[in-house]
């Protein structure tokens, strides 16, 4: 029985992070329609510059957080003006793939820089046990961390009068002109908020798992996994999404073997794509 | 363009490549059977993303499966053409049944869909081990000839498949077929009110842009002699594929074909000079593309056509 409810913990643990990372990528493809294939590189960003505040000047990750979130939240904001912007009403072929044309400079520019080795912020912090359930410190910390972030967001979009224009623009782009709403100025600080979810996500992820390159990839792939379980452009949809992927791979990882908690995860999504495309708590309408 | 012209500037591009053997060492070949190989897979992938406009990133799944059903099918001792056609019908059966389940879905959701295609074949054939030799990957028995030899031999066939991927380009262009992809692409509601069985058509497109990827995929499987699952299934190449053919001119006959060559070369050329750049390199053409040129070399005689005022 204890194993269940520690296979049940790690998935949660996780779920969490899953939902951090993947609540930027949702929030961008919803409303500006663009699938952004640089959100897995834009997480390792984030966590390289942890990674080396912490390993070169002694900074602790926490404090990085609102270091990384300025200059992720420029970068996008930068990188949807000069870039994007330019296709972002074109057919999902041509952004798809000049997003992922700006994903293998950047990759390449990372890797080059950072080399391949995978890198790991290590605070010792220890464990705690909650009767045979035995959870890492620093996975708790992650984990508050990753809801907290996510929840952060969840009171901007709701609260501000920036969030309210993003989920004006999400819901009918037209209207929220016609109100106006200045969208290309919209789509540019909802990037840059895509941008600085994905570096923060980082962060956290800079304490729990190994940074390298080679993972972008893998990154990206859980996001567009929570995205189509939880539902596009919403945030409840990325953390719903994100805890049940979470939970699945850990009692696929039990069950079956660590190799197969992936490919549960894709097939997962397989399903869901075919038969509720919406996403488990998503809103229909978006294609 | 004029059939004539079309099919003259086809025969010319596929000679070029025939007779390098004539004059050129085994890197020129083996680069003239890359291009054949790419022009082979950006020519399928033109029949789903190309003529009906569904942004299909599934080739590397279709090459990847080729390659693993070829070779499995040599381990066993079936002969090496044999194994090629067994991949090949095997892949298509394959597509045409996936077909009928992700082509329910459109725009991003069908991209995704086809991406995870890729990853989840990855994921099973590296977990399967039993079979495939899981990450170690599969030996494919050796061909006994020199290398100039077996060059020379896989040069043809990748020319081979890339002269079947044209003609069926062609024969598809010219049919009911071709005709009804195309109004899927420009609006598939108005297309299957005017009686078009959308379902078949998209099925029947989808199936095409398997075929010759998994003949090519086997022929690869058999010229290496070694496959493995990372190898085999890249979403790099996936992409590849489809800039390959957006370049040279997406929906076109020649244009994916023509794309691939000039990609192929561009990459030798910078591989060569600018190793540890390779893939920004790539990201640079792609972005370019994508805002100088988004209608593909092709259009650039449009351009040209219209700069001069109607003369050309």
């Amino acid at each position: 029985m204890a194993i269940y409810f520690q296979t049940i913990a790690n998935g949660l643990m996780l779920g969490a992070l899953y939902a951090c990372l993947a609540v930027g990528f949702s929030l961008v493809w919803g409303v500006l329609n663009v699938i952004n294939m640089l959100h897995g590189s834009f997480i390792i960003l984030g966590g390289y510059i942890t990674y080396f505040a912490w390993h070169f000047y002694g900074i602790h990750p926490v404090a990085m957080l609102p270091v990384v979130a300025v200059l992720m939240f420029t970068l996008g904001f930068v990188l949807q003006r000069v870039a994007i912007n330019r296709v972002v009403s074109a057919p999902v072929l041509t952004t798809l793939t000049l997003t992922f044309g700006l994903d293998m400079i950047l990759y390449n520019v990372m890797t080059y820089w950072f080399t391949a080795t995978p890198r790991r912020i290590t605070l010792d912090l220890g464990a705690v046990n909650l009767g045979s359930v035995v959870l890492p410190v620093d996975r708790l910390l992650g984990t508050a961390l990753a809801l907290l972030l996510t929840f952060l967001l969840y009171a901007v979009m709701r609260g501000s009068n920036i969030g309210r224009a993003i989920v004006a623009v999400r819901m009918d782009r037209t209207a929220a002109e016609l109100m106006g709403i200045r969208t290309d100025r919209i789509y540019a600080i909802t990037f840059g908020i895509g941008a600085l979810m994905a570096g923060v996500a980082g962060v956290v992820f800079a304490m729990v798992f190994p940074i390298t390159t080679n993972v972008t990839g893998t990154w990206l792939g859980k996001a567009f996994v929570v995205c189509v379980v939880g539902g596009l452009g919403s945030v409840p949809g990325a953390l719903v999404g994100g805890l049940v992927l979470g939970l699945v791979e850990s009692f696929a990882g039990f069950w079956f073997g660590p190799q197969q908690a992936m490919t549960a995860g894709f097939v997962l999504m397989l399903i869901l794509l075919l038969t509720r495309p919406t996403g488990l708590v998503g809103v229909k309408g978006y294609e | 363009m004029k059939p004539l012209t079309l099919y003259g500037s086809i025969l010319v591009g596929l000679a070029v490549l025939a007779t390098t053997p004539l004059y050129a060492d085994n890197y020129v070949l083996r680069t003239a059977a890359m291009v054949a190989m790419y022009g082979a897979l950006a020519t399928s992938w033109n029949f789903i993303g190309g003529f009906t406009g569904y942004p299909s990133f599934s080739t590397a799944a279709f090459f990847g499966l080729g390659a693993y059903v070829g070779a499995l099918c040599q381990r066993h001792g079936i002969p090496m053409v044999v194994s090629w056609g067994i991949a090949t019908v095997a892949v298509a059966v394959f597509a045409a049944l996936l077909g009928g389940i992700i082509l329910r879905l459109r725009g991003h959701y069908f991209a995704i869909g086809s991406i995870a295609v890729v990853e989840l074949c990855r994921l099973i054939v590296s977990s399967w081990s039993s079979l495939t030799g899981g990450g170690d990957g599969l030996n494919v028995p050796l061909i006994h000839a020199s290398p100039e030899e077996l060059m020379r031999f896989f040069l043809y066939v990748m020319l081979g498949i890339l002269a079947a991927s044209l003609v069926v380009t062609i024969i598809v262009d010219r049919s009911r077929l071709g005709f009804g992809l195309r109004c899927i692409h420009q609006n598939e509601d108005a297309a299957a009110m005017v009686g078009i069985n959308t379902t078949a058509y998209k099925i029947a497109a989808y199936t095409l842009s398997a075929v010759f990827c998994a003949t090519a995929g086997a022929a690869y499987a058999s010229w290496t002699g070694y496959i493995d699952p990372t190898d085999s299934f890249q979403i790099v190449m996936t992409v590849k594929v489809t800039v390959m053919a957006i370049l040279g001119g997406a929906g076109t006959i020649a244009g994916p074909a023509l794309g691939a060559a000039a990609f192929v070369l561009l990459e030798e050329v910078f591989w060569a000079n600018f190793i540890d750049w390779n893939r920004a390199i790539l990201g640079v053409v792609i972005v370019l593309l994508i805002f100088f040129l988004p209608g593909g070399l092709l259009s650039l005689r449009t351009r040209l056509r219209r700069a001069t005022g109607g003369a050309a």
